[in-house]
């Protein structure tokens, strides 16, 4: 599966298209990191920690949007865009969503 | 007595922690922006551009999607200013730099990620901030910034000579 952020995939020609799919997920922090967070933040700095999660979280949303990429027959998914909203305090969605595509 | 060890505890924990904050603070900033310099030397040569299309004479040979995203936080110190600052409005030069420090670090974890990937340029670069909220505590204070960076990275057939 070939992702891109262009409207097309560069060197390559756009046979068919699919249509919009979407992957997201909606993730929690857990306690224990925000309390090292909490400490972390006293001198600044990377909060490593919470990079990682939202690294994975991210990822899960793509695979969730590449599945349903396959399940349609895609084999490359063009125009990605990532957005996240802040559901309630200390969770977050992360999505992901592009237009399935076939090329050559 | 007793008082007297309450408003010293009361005042003197958190200009300790001020103290400790804007020390620890400054070194941790200094060495990043020493760090961004020398990563952002050495991948100089690596073209990262918001064009939509690669310019026509590229000859692309593979392409896929790259990231490079960060969390980072103020320390206590600068908040404490920043909090200041919104009192009398303007500049807040603290979030400045902390924004800038994680800009510079997100695309140099995208074009770190597009190079370890065997990629030879990346296009289409965007860019996208999130606010995180704390779970602990509803006293205002930030958990971080999240900034990420995203684009298209490109296998070419020959180094563009651009």
């Amino acid at each position: 599966m070939i992702l891109s952020n262009t409207e097309t995939v560069p060197g390559r020609t756009i046979r068919e298209f699919y249509g919009v799919v979407t992957g997201s997920t909606v993730r929690a922090k857990h306690i224990g990191r925000d309390i090292m967070a909490s400490l972390k933040n006293i001198v600044g700095g990377e909060l490593k920690g919470y990079t990682e999660l939202l690294q994975e979280a991210r990822q899960e949303a793509v695979e969730r949007m590449v599945a349903q990429a396959q399940s349609v027959g895609a084999n490359a998914i063009v125009n990605v865009r990532f957005a996240t909203s802040s559901i309630t305090q200390g969770a977050a969605e992360l999505f992901a969503y592009g237009t399935a595509v076939k090329v050559e | 007595m007793t008082d007297w060890i309450v408003v010293a505890v009361q005042i003197g924990l958190p200009a300790a922690l001020l103290l400790l904050a804007y020390v620890v603070g400054t070194a941790v900033e200094s060495r990043h922006y020493r760090s961004l310099r020398a990563r952002e030397l050495r991948t100089r040569g690596f073209p990262v551009v918001t064009f939509r299309e690669a310019p026509p004479e590229w000859r692309i040979t593979g392409s896929e999607l790259v990231t490079g995203s960060v969390v980072i936080s103020l320390d206590y110190f600068k908040r404490f200013l920043a909090g200041l600052r919104l009192l009398v409005g303007g500049r807040i030069r603290s979030y400045e730099t902390l924004l800038d420090r994680a800009r510079r670090e997100a695309i140099l974890r995208l074009k770190e990620d597009a190079f370890a990937r065997g990629c030879h340029a990346v296009i289409n670069l965007r860019m996208e901030a999130m606010r995180l909220n704390r779970t602990l505590g509803a006293e205002g204070g930030t958990a971080g910034v999240e900034i990420l960076a995203y684009g298209t990275a490109l296998k070419l057939e020959k180094r563009g000579a651009v």
